[in-house]
């Protein structure tokens, strides 16, 4: 701010500033709240696509039916241990790779493109890639890799069905975090590091009290940056497991997919529509709480 | 800048009103099979006799077909003037009036000269909603070699036991081959379209007179349990993956004894260019269990034309070109006559030159007359549909159900739990439909 303007003056052009804000905040909300709203007043209709002439006001019939529904905690769950696991599996694995190419001494900037590519793979493309190249137990690399030391052939999606999804899930997954952690590694000051060398620091020690808490905010954007996608996952489920067997890997996005375009029961996917957005509120509520405190500290 | 404003104007004004007043472009919505591919691409025929008509080509997988072809339907948004659909949606879509009748496709088309069952199949109250593209039932496909080496010899017309015993004969996992693939993978249109066609031969339905689900009943039982013993003890692992396309590769790859699937497949199955089995495959009919049915299932893709479409008349002549007697021909011509739509028109099985290059000619017909869509079973059902139920709530059903007996196959539940969950599960529904 320039020092001619007075305080009144930077007060108006405060005003004016956000007036001006006015169109694209709007839009935004726009953007926003109209879908909502048409989603929550859907979910109090009694409103299937396939008899819409008999389409009325339900109340909180398609809410009742949803927390009956057998399904749905288990969706739940699935969705939850579905994202712990692939964040666990993100954040070792990530750390992991990213120290190792912190260390490579030729080639980083290959080995970064090459890190980051399972990243563009589109999700139904690595999902297929995994099922049938990979994970498929006759004609699949991870069973002729068994036989070769005498295993009998895994049936991934039968006997592992959501640690199967987590796996695919993680593998696409990694890069990002691995990336991100290789950022935060390069910015490591390289004084403290031969300091600590000098005190003669164990490499193991070394990594406990300076890598690891130099880490501590890129492993929170890791976390709260994977969640709010992992929430939603989809395509890979639809591609490998159709959320079976049973619902052994029904998440909530794919038991919202089964209610609306296999029952075209449009009032019951819109309230667990609502329920999915609430729930991922809350959990991002949660997170960005911790990422804050983690920040302060 | 005026006048550059106005020439435009005026340019855009003659483009719009100009030479192409009397064009017709037909949205056309298709399933990605190689029937409908090949339709696609040999449409320039069609429109070099109709010049003014144009043809916009959708093509989408069959789910997603499904799906917006539906949602477009029902919500009459009018996207599309021809649709390929099955024979699930058309008694239901019939009903609703989202379709027109497709009885004045002209003399040349030969309503005739359709399969019975095909075209019953494609009418509502003695019209004919849609026109079929190709037809299809189930049967047995097996390896002639295997049972020659096991002194095994397949019936004409198996039973379930006989296949289960060959099946756990011919089982050998170290050398790679599989006793039995049949669908596992948990929808309405893959592992229940088997496991319902094989229902009706152990005399199960799928509800009552009264619309109550049946799957409680000892019938169920013993289908269910024949299924996942095939799949556990003589299937290929990863089966609650496979389909119809994965199923295929694994035949065609020599990897099962017996395949029990849609007679679409095989022209693929003895294509020595698709098949390492094409000379050591043979056909037999779908298997029963003594109770006078059997394990077949009636299926075809058919165009149709929403009632919401204001080009009806194109609409109809592009369908009775594409769907017509003459249309066998011209793929004949190009690709041979085993490449022909199968399992639609009489006049094609009359055909010697057909008979001669495809010998799953016989089976093929066979198969396909032997499923009635009004009579699936040996008790009376209140619905129309052989391996589904033409309401609905099938999809939705059919779905949720496939996944409780993957469950099964996969072994979290046993046969007993995913019956229940199943029976439990469209109870809800049914109830939630208010059919009950």
């Amino acid at each position: 701010m320039s020092p001619t303007i007075g305080k009144t003056g930077a007060a108006r052009l405060n005003s004016v500033g956000r007036l001006m804000l006015v169109p694209s905040v709007g839009a935004l909300l726009t953007w926003m709240v109209i879908p909502l709203a048409i989603t929550i007043w859907l979910s109090f209709q009694d409103y299937r696509l396939l008899d819409a002439d008999q389409r009325h006001f339900a109340g909180l019939a398609n809410y009742r039916g949803l927390f009956a529904d057998p399904a749905f905690a288990g969706a739940i769950l699935n969705t939850l241990l579905l994202i712990l696991f692939v964040l666990a599996a993100t954040i070792f694995g990530g750390i992991l790779i990213a120290l190792l190419v912190e260390a490579a001494r030729i080639g980083r900037s290959l080995l970064r493109v090459l890190i980051i590519s399972p990243f563009f793979v589109m999700p139904g493309v690595s999902a297929l890639l995994w099922k049938n190249l990979l994970m498929q137990p006759i004609s699949g690399l991870l069973g002729w890799l068994g036989g070769l030391i005498g295993l009998a052939p895994f049936d991934w999606f039968a006997r592992q069905p959501l640690l199967s999804v987590s796996i695919i899930v993680a593998w696409e997954w990694l890069p990002f975090a691995a990336l991100v952690f290789l950022t935060a590694l390069q910015s490591f000051d390289a004084e403290q590091k031969e300091a600590a060398q000098l005190d003669g620091a164990s490499g193991l020690s070394m990594f406990r009290y300076l890598t690891l808490p130099h880490l501590a905010r890129s492993i929170t954007i890791v976390i709260m940056m994977e969640t709010i996608f992992l929430l939603s996952i989809f395509a890979e489920i639809f591609v490998t497991t159709g959320g079976g067997p049973g619902t052994a890997t029904t998440n909530v996005a794919y038991l919202i997919y089964t209610r609306a375009l296999l029952q075209y029961d449009v009032g019951a996917a819109s309230a667990a529509g609502v329920v999915a957005v609430v729930i991922a509120n809350v959990i991002a509520f949660l997170f960005a709480r911790a990422v804050g405190r983690s920040l302060d500290s | 800048m005026k006048r550059i404003a106005t020439i435009l104007l005026a340019a855009a004004l003659s483009s719009c009103s100009g030479g192409n007043r009397d064009v017709t472009t037909l949205t056309v919505a298709t399933v990605n099979n190689s029937d409908m591919v090949r339709l696609k691409g040999l449409s320039s025929a069609f429109t070099k006799a109709h010049p003014n008509i144009r043809l916009n080509w959708v093509t989408l997988e069959e789910n997603v077909l499904r799906q917006r072809v539906t949602t477009d339907v029902a919500t009459r948004g009018g996207q599309f003037d021809v649709i390929t659909i099955g024979s699930y949606e058309v008694p239901i879509w019939a009903q609703r009036r989202w379709l027109l009748g497709m009885d004045d496709l002209g003399p040349s088309y030969r309503a005739d000269d359709l399969l019975p069952a095909i075209r019953d199949a494609l009418s509502a109250k003695g019209v004919l909603y849609a026109a079929p593209i190709n037809g299809e039932g189930s049967f047995t496909m097996y390896r002639t070699d295997l049972f020659a080496k096991a002194k095994l010899v397949m019936p004409q017309h198996p039973s379930w036991d006989f296949i289960a015993t060959a099946a756990k004969k011919l089982n050998d996992p170290a050398h790679g081959v599989y006793g039995i693939c049949l669908r596992g993978k948990a929808g309405w249109g893959e592992n229940m379209a088997t496991i319902v066609a094989m229902s009706n031969s152990f005399g199960a339905r799928l509800f009552d007179e009264h619309w109550r689900p049946q799957f409680d009943t000892p019938e169920w039982k013993r289908t269910l349990s024949v299924y996942v013993d095939l799949a556990r003890n003589a299937g290929p692992p990863g089966m609650i993956a496979n389909g119809f396309n994965e199923s295929l590769a694994l035949y065609a790859a020599g990897k099962c004894a017996i395949w029990f699937d849609s007679t679409v497949a095989a022209p693929f199955v003895t294509d020595p260019k698709t098949s390492v089995v094409a000379d050591k495959t043979g056909f037999a009919a779908a298997p029963d269990a003594g109770l006078g049915r059997t394990a077949n299932w009636l299926w075809t893709w058919a165009l149709a034309i929403p009632a919401s479409t204001t080009k009806a008349k194109a609409a109809k002549s592009f369908v009775a070109w594409a769907t017509g007697p003459d249309y066998a021909k011209l793929v004949a011509g190009r690709f041979g006559w085993a490449a022909a739509p199968p399992g639609t028109r009489t006049s094609l099985y009359a055909n010697p030159a057909y008979r001669k290059a495809a010998p799953f000619a016989e089976a093929t017909l066979e198969a396909i007359g032997a499923a009635d869509t009004h009579h699936p079973t040996v008790k009376p059902v209140p619905y129309v549909g052989v391996q589904y139920a033409a309401i609905p709530e099938f999809q939705g059903l059919g779905t949720e159900v496939g996944q409780q007996f993957s469950g099964a196959v996969a072994g979290t539940m046993t046969v007993d739990q995913a019956l229940d969950a199943a029976q439990t599960s469209s109870k809800r529904q049914m109830a939630a439909a208010s059919r009950q």
